[in-house]
């Protein structure tokens, strides 16, 4: 079995995102990138497998700029045998949908049965790709994946499903699976992987090469368009209460009644 | 506090292959995850993090600049940068990793038969035996070349007296590289060529009692060895070299790895007195905005950067082949000098929180008074450049 990993560079979790221009998105000069934390719990889960020999070979399928590329090497010293990085001027500006469609292409072309994913991706926070691309495929999608089991082609996968409740869920390839923290604890690269990842050839291929109508994608097919970027409101300050303890909590309890309306 | 980011005031970052690059975050990101967290309480206690040294062997950091025999066989550079993010962690980690791959698989690995290479190094290079490396002794520290302890030819064995004194990893080790006069047949110790053995633990007459009481690299274990007609097989010897040259080989190798691993300290130093500094409030505003505090960290920034550059350019040149040992004592004294003196003004900017181990400096300013006085003090390697410039040795 031939496992797909669906990976996204992101800006760093703790980067200060600044809006370069609000009609075209946040300033990328100062980002530093990584791999979106939860493609990386996909990425182990995958790598799990064939170590254990459950899968014969792990690739990464990016769609991205040139710029992605050393995440995607991070990945291949992890690991990760091969890598398809999903790139054509007839890709700018997709949306989901777009996304998705590149990914779907891009996954059969490279004939996997298992493709495993972030639960979402922290940039954009959508964790709409993921399912669009199972429905493209015709494929299942199981989400939100926490504990995966796999034997003779049956995956089994533990999901929060809220309340505290978890569902099992049962299904058989071919699939998409999004990936939860808990799910792993995802490795480190060694030197010796790193080496490695040198002699690993990252393909670059575009819509002619997977055979896809460009007019399905991009910007001029997108459904979704963003057009006015902006940082959320500042948080406003905290409050300190003054005086003693026993009018502090009086206090406070009568702000959460009150004024945040909690209790 | 913000996430740690390494200084490159020079854009010295553009320098380094993808490769050099994915080596340094690899280990800085592991520094990050794995020894930040838990180093002060292992100082507090004194006690080495051994549960980290399969995950160091597994990343391939044991012996990582070495070809071959399960070694990743990555460039000087690589090397370097890991000893600098690993002693950003801590000196007592970096020392963990010098010992073991500079001092203990660089001789077997240069100097030992193809038997003893097939032997140890695989294994050492995954941290499942740990080697430690003794050449000072009790009276012979900067002066190793009157060593006392000797080896003795017995027929099928050699045996062993001495002690050896400081010996980083002693009481861990599987393995001891004892450098020990070999004494010929019928002759004195004065008639003695240096050569160097491996002991291993378990050998009779030998044991490694750990020291005790240490201000300094508290997280790093530091052990005399002693040997009492310490009897081993005649194939424990390192047949490749003899004399001075053997220690020294290994020393100039891992000299190398604390210019760089030097650096890492003084930019946790840094990194921790700016954030400090801007965030504590004194007459009204944050210290970083008063001129002194400034100087301060303008100086910090300025022997960073002419650090870096000094180890970049030395690492080069070692990976070209064309490195003196010269070189290395300049780079080793300079880095460890500065970031010494950035530790002790890191620690005057945090004021008196400074001496808490809630912030990494003093720990590190400690932790740098070992490292400003092994692998050749500061003024042996004043010596080694005095002799460079005027071609007069004044070491006696
Ligand atoms: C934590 C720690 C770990 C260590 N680990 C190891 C290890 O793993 N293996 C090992 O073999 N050793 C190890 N050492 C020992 C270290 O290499 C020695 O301490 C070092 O070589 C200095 O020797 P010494 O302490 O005997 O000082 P000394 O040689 O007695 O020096 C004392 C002072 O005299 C000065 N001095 C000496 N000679 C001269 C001279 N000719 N001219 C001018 N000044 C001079 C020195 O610069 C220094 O200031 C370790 C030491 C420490 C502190």
């Amino acid at each position: 079995m031939k496992i797909g990993v669906l990976l996204k560079q992101v800006p760093a979790s703790d980067a200060r995102i600044k809006i370069a221009d609000p009609s075209t998105g946040i300033d990328t000069a100062d980002i530093k990138w990584e791999i979106n934390p939860y493609d990386e719990y996909a990425l182990e889960a995958a790598l799990q497998l064939k170590d254990a020999k459950q899968a014969s070979s792990v690739v990464v399928l990016t769609v991205g700029g040139a710029d992605a590329d050393q995440r995607i090497r991070d990945a291949l010293a992890r690991g990760a045998d091969a890598a398809v990085r999903l790139d054509d001027p007839a890709f700018e500006g997709s949306d989901c949908l777009g996304i998705a469609r590149i990914l779907a292409a891009a996954a059969k072309a490279e004939g996997v049965e298992l493709l495993l994913a972030g639960k979402q991706a922290i940039d954009g926070d959508n964790a709409q790709v993921p399912g669009m691309v199972a429905e493209l495929l015709g494929w299942g999608n199981i989400s939100v994946v926490d504990k995966l089991e796999f034997a003779d082609g049956t995956v089994k996968a533990w999901r929060a499903s809220g309340g505290g409740a978890r569902d099992v869920v049962e299904a058989s390839l071919p699939l998409v699976i999004t990936c939860d923290k808990g799910l792993n604890e995802p490795r480190y690269a060694s030197l010796k992987g790193i080496m490695m990842a040198k002699r690993k050839k990252i393909a670059v291929k575009g819509a002619a090469d997977l055979g896809l109508d460009p007019s399905t994608v991009g910007a001029a097919a997108a459904l979704v368009v963003e057009d006015n970027w902006s940082l959320p409101p500042e948080r406003p300050a905290g409050r300190i209460l003054e005086g003693d303890d026993a009018t502090r909590v009086k206090e406070l309890v009568r702000l959460l009644r009150d004024e945040a309306k909690v209790i | 506090m913000a996430r740690y980011e390494g200084l490159d005031f020079y854009a010295i970052d553009k320098q380094l292959t993808d490769e050099e690059r994915m080596v340094r975050d690899l280990v800085r990101n592991w520094v990050e995850d794995r020894v930040i967290p838990i180093i002060e309480q292992h100082c507090r206690e004194g006690r080495f993090p051994m549960h980290l040294v399969p995950e160091i062997g597994e990343m391939g950091l044991l012996g990582m600049n070495l070809e071959g025999y399960g070694c990743a066989g990555m460039s000087n550079v690589a090397y370097g940068l890991a000893c600098q993010e690993l002693e950003r962690g801590d000196s007592g980690i970096r020392s963990f990793v010098s010992v073991q791959g500079s001092l203990c698989m660089h001789p077997i690995h240069a100097f030992g038969s193809e038997e003893q290479r097939r032997r140890y190094l695989p294994e050492m290079a995954t941290g499942k035996l740990i080697g430690c490396f003794g050449l000072t002794e009790p009276d012979y520290g900067s002066n190793p070349g009157g060593m006392v302890t000797k080896a003795v030819d017995d027929g099928d064995s050699y045996v062993l007296n001495g002690a050896k004194m400081w010996i980083t990893n002693g009481s861990i080790a599987d393995l001891a590289i004892v450098w020990a006069k070999l004494i010929p047949p019928g002759g004195t110790l004065a008639d003695g060529r240096i050569h160097g053995f491996i002991v291993e633990k378990g050998d009779p007459g030998f044991s490694a009692p750990e020291m005790h009481g240490k201000h300094s690299l508290k997280a790093s274990v530091t052990s005399e060895l002693v040997f009492e007609d310490c009897r081993i097989p005649k194939d424990r010897i390192l047949p490749g070299v003899s004399g001075l040259k053997g220690p020294f080989s290994c020393l100039n190798n891992a000299r190398y790895g604390i210019a760089w691993g030097a650096l890492g300290a003084a930019q946790a130093c840094y990194w921790s007195a700016r954030e400090y500094a801007l965030s504590r409030t004194q007459f009204g505003k944050p210290i970083a905005s008063f001129q002194l505090v400034q100087n301060k960290l303008a100086w910090m920034l300025r022997e960073i950067t002419k650090g870096q550059l000094l180890a970049l350019q030395l690492g080069r040149m070692k990976d070209a082949g064309t490195m003196f040992p010269e070189q290395i004592s300049l780079a080793k004294m300079n880095n460890v000098d500065i970031a010494l003196q950035i530790a002790r003004i890191a620690r005057d900017i945090h004021g008196a929180n400074g001496i808490l181990d809630e912030y990494p400096v003093m720990r590190h300013m400690a932790n740098l008074e070992s490292v400003y006085t092994y692998e050749g003090t500061h003024d042996i390697h004043n010596l080694i450049l005095g002799r460079w410039i005027t071609g007069i040795p004044a070491f006696e």
